[in-house]
């Protein structure tokens, strides 16, 4: 779109700014708003997908919620605590009803977590966070879930669990779809889905929390980000999610809209493969032969990273909307520690850094990424390929949907190892569990136990791993969040990942309309509110 | 195009030379059948080489077991020739799989989302033919005249500017500067004669305006060539001039002798291009948010939704085997020579 002088972008500016037609009042009591997505399902256990889960909370309650920054607020559990070092008690909300009228008790959360393991033909179930607890309900109002070794998350993971009324146990995804099946104790009930076309919710009065102030609320997927501003513009939706770099300009320019902004947990990363072997073709000296990587230098590492300018990727390739990154979570997000900064853009000094590691003549590189997975991921890597080319790494770009990069990515290699040595990825806590992007990421790859899944690039580090597992089960959470900090600076300062930016997540609305927004890159529509 | 006009020129005489039209069905049914299998191998191997599906559907927080549930659940793990078999066998039933990404049969949710397709390509079909073949015949009659410089200038332009670029441009103008018109989506709809469509209703109409002329603008400037090329060649013949010697009102030489003759490429062109009006409105439903096929089959395209992919495609091979099969019967009839023999026999 951008080869073009003339284009739908420039156009929509000209047309805004000469020719506004005034937004008139909000109706003060529907709503329409377009996502740039829809879910797969309306069924809160098919999948666990972002849009699917920030479209459960509309409808359905998790005994503990997740307030826009991922901290843990009470949900359908007022109050929750440890009672030994392998139970966790939670005390159910009394006097909360489902949309159909019946009472929440504790057996429609043992009933929701039989259900929501085995929910037929999921393309990701959330058995993940029921398998290996036991429930059990002491009383009416009183849950007690057990597991084998101590374990501080399951609140978290109590927080990822939409209840459903223990009547619909046995439905089906397709009962979900269609509303047979949809009654939550959210604060909005399920109205009607046509897929592609339209959600429509209408409001709870009898939500336990504060009442949302919209009697309906009308939701479109549109898909192509200058459609949703231009049907934003034109008066057709009051909201939209994900405004594009290129319309933000002009929405913000405009009388009668306001756009919302806030820097997202969402992390860009680069990623250097460090082990000796297998000797990847993607490192080469100046005639072409491969070379051990290079990266198995911290020195080289680093040098990279200094290499980086993040400002200039913020100010000249993302509109703005990125925030330079030094490590996993944005500031006063979960597990931010404040001794890490982004690495400053230092050339001079990255370049020394290659000649200490023994590469002062430089090498050849091909650094690999996904095309279109994220916000301007292409132009992001062929500016970085540009910036280490001046600290003397002759870099090549090599892009490919994501659907065929995630593959090579993860096990394109021989032996279904990782095949690249330079690969630039996102990443986003979508658990709001601190210890997530350690165990993931940072902690030794081992499989069996589930660490180090993500761990691509054959970072070790005993002392890291250590931390990750004392903090993962301690209950006591304060100490843990103190390990998984301490682990996050060691794994930084040794750059086990290169983090580039944090994306800047945008929302538009017309005028008199208030959003609540935070870390999650994801929309809630009842954190969307007239402005008083 | 043009290739595929040529083969039919030569391949409608057909079922006129002597074959019973029942035998010539008959034949290209069973033609039919080899092209969809081998397509369907041919697809489905393709597709098996790119990706895997377990990395764009599984959460990448999830644990080990997880994965290979879902690589289970899904036959992934299976080699890709048992894959092949067992969607062959379920094929043969009229089972061509489940979505990946909705857990439901892929033919289910595609015959859910044809009916907003067909109704986009069908009003494109329209627009195309009510606009486009009077602005050619007029075209075709005065060769030299402004107004033909305008219209072929216009046609060239409707052939070479993007679909894309063309639909935002629509939204902005018609929406936004002016707004007359809904930017994007479908409107309400209502059913007549059996039949559920938005073109039966207001709200409708106005969503489907947008989209649907973005859908015909190509079209229009094909059939506007096409009706111009028939036109010249036509007025140039005997039986024009003989109308023309007997004292003919020129409106009629028009309707009852030159609409007649040019209509029969006309028809054959248009009949397949409906099918690429059905197969390949993506661009144009990405853009108006028009929850058709094509958002669907995009959909699933990213997201390695292999069955839908593969049932998409398997539809569109089809649609087209039979599109051309109409076709060529239409034209048989169309054509009164080939008519006349076919009385014959």
């Amino acid at each position: 779109m951008r080869k073009f002088i003339f284009g739908p972008e420039a156009l929509l500016t000209a047309a805004a700014t000469s020719l506004g037609i005034l937004a008139g009042p909000v109706s003060a009591s529907d709503l329409t708003v377009a996502l740039a997505a829809e879910p797969t399902s309306m069924d809160p256990h098919y999948q666990n997908l972002t849009i699917n889960n920030s479209m459960a909370t509309q409808v359905y309650d998790a005994l503990v919620l997740q307030d826009v920054n991922q901290n843990l607020v009470p949900g359908l559990a007022a109050s929750w605590e440890p009672v030994d070092e392998r139970t966790w008690e939670f005390k159910l909300r009394a006097g909360v009803t489902f949309h159909n009228g019946a009472a929440f008790t504790a057996e429609d959360v043992i009933a929701t977590m039989q259900r929501a393991a085995n929910v037929p033909n999921s393309p990701s179930s959330f058995a993940t966070f029921i398998k290996g607890k036991t429930f059990e309900a002491v009383n009416d109002l009183t849950l007690r879930v057990s597991t084998e070794k101590p374990y501080p998350f399951t609140p978290n993971d109590m927080s990822r669990i939409s209840i459903i009324d223990s009547a619909f146990v046995d439905a089906t995804t397709e009962d979900f779809n269609t509303g047979v099946a949809s009654y939550g104790t959210g604060p909005f009930t399920f109205t009607k889905w046509l897929p592609g076309d339209v959600i429509e919710l209408s409001r709870n009065d009898g939500y336990w929390g504060a009442a949302v102030d919209w009697d309906n609320v009308v939701i479109r997927p549109i898909g192509d980000g200058t459609t949703r501003a231009a049907a934003l513009i034109a008066g057709d939706v009051d909201f939209i999610e994900r405004v594009a770099p290129a319309d933000l300009p002009t929405l913000e320019s405009r009388d009668g809209l306001s756009v919302f902004k806030s820097v997202s947990n969402r992390l860009l990363y680069m990623t250097l493969h460090m082990t000796d072997d297998p000797i990847k073709p993607y490192a080469t000296d100046h005639e072409g032969n491969p070379i051990a990587s290079p990266f198995r230098d911290v020195r080289a590492r680093e040098a990279v990273s200094l290499a980086i300018n993040r400002q200039a990727i913020a100010d000249r390739v993302m509109d703005g909307l990125s925030a330079p990154a030094g490590q996993f979570s944005p500031e006063g997000y979960i597990g931010y520690s404040a001794n890490l900064e982004p690495d400053a853009h230092d050339p001079d000094r990255a370049r020394e850094l290659l000649a200490e590691a023994g590469y002062g003549d430089g090498f050849k590189l091909t650094i690999h990424g996904p095309a279109g997975r994220y916000s301007n991921d292409t132009r992001i890597l062929e500016a970085i390929a540009q910036m280490l080319s001046r600290i003397g790494i002759d870099t090549d770009v090599e892009t490919m949907p994501a659907s065929v990069f995630f593959r090579r990515f993860s096990r394109g290699g021989p032996g279904d190892t990782p095949e690249f040595t330079a690969a630039m990825s996102g990443y986003a806590n979508g658990s709001g569990e601190p210890s997530h992007p350690l165990r993931i990421f940072i902690h030794t790859k081992q499989r069996e136990r589930g660490y180090g899944p993500g761990n691509r690039n054959g970072y070790s580090n005993p002392e890291v791993d250590k931390l990750i597992e004392d903090g993962r089960s301690s209950m006591d959470i304060a100490m843990g969040e103190r390990a998984f900090i301490q682990a996050t600076e060691i794994a930084m300062r040794e750059y086990a990942l290169v983090p580039i930016h944090h994306e800047i997540a945008t929302w538009a609305a017309r005028d008199g309309i208030a959003y609540e927004h935070g870390a999650l890159d994801s929309t809630f529509i009842h954190k969307i509110r007239p402005q008083e | 195009m043009n290739e595929g006009l040529a083969r039919r020129m030569s391949a409608a005489g057909q079922p006129a030379k002597g074959t019973p039209m029942l035998a010539f069905v008959l034949r290209r049914v069973m033609q039919s059948v080899v092209v969809l299998f081998v397509m369907s191998l041919v697809v489905f191997s393709m597709i098996n080489l790119v990706g895997d599906p377990v990395d764009m559907l599984v959460n990448p927080e999830s644990l080990p077991e997880e994965i290979d549930r879902v690589r289970r659940d899904f036959g992934l793990d299976q080699p890709v020739h048992v894959q092949y078999w067992k969607f062959l066998l379920g094929a043969i039933s009229g089972d061509l799989g489940k979505s990946f990404i909705f857990g439901r049969p892929a033919l289910a949710l595609m015959a859910e989302r044809f009916p907003a397709t067909l109704e986009l390509a069908t009003s494109a079909l329209v627009i195309s033919v009510t606009v486009g073949l009077p602005l050619g015949v007029y075209a075709g009659l005065r060769p030299d005249g402004w107004g033909t410089r305008i219209i072929m200038g216009g046609s060239v332009l409707g052939i070479s500017i993007p679909t894309f670029w063309l639909g935002l441009m629509m939204i902005i103008v018609f929406s936004v500067v002016l707004g007359w018109l809904p930017v994007s989506g479908r409107g309400e709809t209502s059913r007549f004669l059996g039949i559920e469509s938005s073109a039966f209703t207001l709200d409708g109409l106005r969503h489907l305006v947008l989209p649907a002329t973005n859908l015909a603008l190509f079209k229009i400037a094909m059939v506007i060539r096409l009706a111009r090329a028939g036109t010249v060649e036509v007025m140039a013949l005997d039986f024009i001039r003989f109308a023309r010697a007997k004292g003919l009102a020129p409106r009629r030489i028009v309707l009852a002798h030159l609409m007649p003759n040019i209509l029969i490429p006309i028809v054959t062109v248009l009949g397949i291009e409906f099918g690429t009006l059905i197969a390949f409105a993506t661009v144009t439903e990405s853009i108006f948010a028009w929850p058709g096929l094509g958002k669907l089959v995009i959909d699933a395209i990213v997201n390695l939704d292999r069955p839908i992919v593969v049932a998409y495609l398997l539809f569109v091979v089809t649609l087209f085997l039979v599109l051309n099969l109409v076709v060529d019967i239409i034209y048989a009839l169309l054509d009164p020579r080939v008519r006349l023999q076919g009385d014959e026999t």
